[in-house]
């Protein structure tokens, strides 16, 4: 992995520059789930940073973990903040930010449907979104196998010539590659 | 909880569950009815659905949703390697596809150490502008269309025709390009592009007067537009409004100058601003931005530079394994602020892939608040101001 995966406490970043891997105008700074909320308050109600751009996740499988990526923006500095939290994949829970922002409710009830993050007090959050009726593991997990359940669900049409794709490209479209694959 | 504000049984709108803060109301009583509106319908580009639940024509609850469109982009890339991704991006937007190819670009190149030829820079920043221009000529033809006037959008369409005539030329395609490959530019321009570029550009500016004329001082307009989903400067934070909606209230802001990216810090330039707030402020930005675009393409044709690469060479595509790290490149598209959020893990292939659009927040929570007390005739109207589409919402 990449980025060093280090918690801070409130203290430690409050008062300082968060430095991370990034480059001008884009930081990311990695808090403890447990202080998150706390820390996020305090960037939009003092440090200025008042616009949250987007709430997403990144599921690491290898790791057990949810890596929730806060992207908040601080119009005044032109500075994006990527404020980063590993929480467990078993039972993954998070705080709820909507009475922050609105519109987080949005996407945290999209990360309900798409992960299986669950936002208790937030609304809406166990309504479907996209998938109505979907009674699966959330498909943006890893372990979600989208062309198993692809070949699940759907079935080829009589009368199609089907390749294997791979051993097609190897053949047909990049033959001067088919020794390296 | 005890609830604080008595409900008065003459009011239209219905008494608000103290524990689910949701309206509760009787659809038997008769006073209250649902109507679907979507998922096609002129007010949206794309497929999406209103469930407004009406008292007489007056809208007292829109509830949004989406979904017809999910194709799963973000989590298909995740399957996929660096290159494979390139042709997919461009498909989470169709009026403007050229900001995907450009972001996934960018972050591409930035995870991957990758700097590109000064040429390919221009070349980006003219696509993206000509990207802009088409869409805000086929907006406009929402917008007059969702009020009676289709006349107006026959013309704008016909002009993004020919502009699309433009990016065939350049790209080979009409609708999704794939001109903005990650390493700078497929092509260089064909001979004489900048002349035709330039007749297109005349043609389209003398349309804008007569739009203008038509639909800006039309009487019919203004009494709709005027006051119609006002989005005061107080919410804009609130609820993450960017671009021109943003613009329209009055708050100065514009990636393009506040974080300038490519050439924008060589090209001059204001940011459009106006202050009523309504669907008319922000046509107002809108035609603005049009024209603005126009003459950000001639100052380009100007001075870009006519020789050099455009392309810098990459590694080998099928095995090109991009460092570890994480970025987030943010443009500034026509509806706001567009941006990817992407994530190597030093394979071949990405960890993560997010897209941000300005539509998610714009149709789904600002619409839902925009939408009350709006006579049902405006909805569309509404939601075509807001200048949405559903799939960059869904990816």
């Amino acid at each position: 992995m990449a980025t060093e995966r280090q918690e801070r406490t409130i203290q430690e970043v409050k008062d300082s520059d968060p430095v991370c891997d990034g480059q001008a105008g884009l930081k990311f700074v990695h808090v403890g789930a447990d202080q998150a909320v706390a820390y996020i308050t305090r960037l939009r109600d003092v440090q200025g940073y008042t616009h949250l751009v987007f709430f997403t996740a990144i599921d690491y499988i290898e790791d057990s973990i949810f890596r929730l990526t806060y992207m908040v923006h601080n119009y005044a500095s032109r500075q994006d903040l990527g404020v980063q939290v590993d929480i467990p994949r078993q039972g993954a829970t998070m705080e709820s930010i909507h009475h922050l922002w609105p519109h987080a409710a949005t996407y945290q009830r999209e990360l309900k449907e798409m992960f299986g993050i669950d936002f208790p007090g937030s609304p809406g959050v166990d309504d479907s979104f996209i998938l109505e009726g979907w009674t699966g593991i959330p498909p943006m997990r890893r372990e979600f196998d989208t062309k198993l359940y692809s070949e699940q669900t759907y079935f080829p049409r009589p009368g199609r010539v089907t390749h294997d794709t791979a051993a097609y490209m190897k053949e047909k479209l990049y033959p001067s590659e088919a020794e390296t694959w | 909880m005890v609830e604080t504000v008595k409900y008065d049984p003459r009011s239209k709108f219905p008494p608000v569950d103290a524990n689910s803060g949701k309206s509760v109301y009787n659809l038997l009583s008769g006073k209250y009815m649902k109507v679907w509106q979507g998922p096609q319908h002129p007010g949206i580009t794309g497929n999406m659905s209103l469930e407004l639940t009406v008292c007489g024509d007056e809208i007292i609850d829109c509830k949004t949703h989406v979904g017809y469109l999910h194709r799963g982009f973000e989590k298909l890339m995740e399957r996929r390697r660096y290159i494979q991704c390139f042709p997919l991006v461009c498909r989470i937007c169709v009026p403007e596809p050229d900001f995907n190819e450009y972001l996934f670009a960018e972050g591409t190149e930035e995870l991957a150490g990758i700097e590109i030829p000064e040429k390919a820079r221009w070349y980006r920043a003219l696509t993206l502008e000509m990207a802009r221009l088409a869409s805000f000529l086929m907006w406009i033809g929402g917008q007059a269309a969702a009020f009676g006037m289709g006349t107006i959008g026959q013309w704008t369409v016909t002009m993004r025709d020919y502009v699309l005539d433009l990016f065939e030329e350049l790209s080979g395609g009409r609708i999704y390009h794939m001109y903005i490959i990650p390493g700078g530019v497929r092509a260089d321009l064909p001979a004489g592009f900048a002349l035709r570029v330039e007749q297109t550009l005349a043609q389209i500016w003398k349309v804008l007067d007569d739009v203008e004329l038509a639909l800006m001082y039309n009487a019919v307009f203004k009494k709709r537009a005027m006051g119609l989903g006002v989005i005061t400067p107080s919410i804009v934070d609130e609820y993450g409004i960017t671009g021109p909606n943003a613009r329209g209230s009055g708050v100065q802001r514009d990636i393009r100058k506040d974080n300038p990216y490519l050439v924008y810090d060589q090209l001059e330039f204001s940011i459009v601003t106006e202050t009523g707030g309504d669907a008319y402020a922000r046509t107002w930005v809108r035609l603005r931005e049009t024209r603005q675009s126009i003459d950000l393409i001639r100052q380009m044709l100007e001075i870009m530079p006519t020789s050099g690469p455009f392309f810098q060479k990459l590694p080998n595509v099928l095995h090109w394994k991009i460092p570890g790290g994480q970025t987030y490149k943010k443009a500034e598209c026509t509806r706001g602020e567009y941006g990817f959020f992407m994530v190597s893990d030093g394979t071949e292939l990405p960890r993560r892939i997010y897209v941000r659009g300005p539509s998610y927040t714009h149709a789904v929570t600002l619409m839902e608040k925009l939408a009350v007390n709006v006579n049902i005739a405006d909805t569309a109207g509404l939601m075509v101001s807001l200048h949405t589409y559903p799939p960059e919402i869904e990816r």
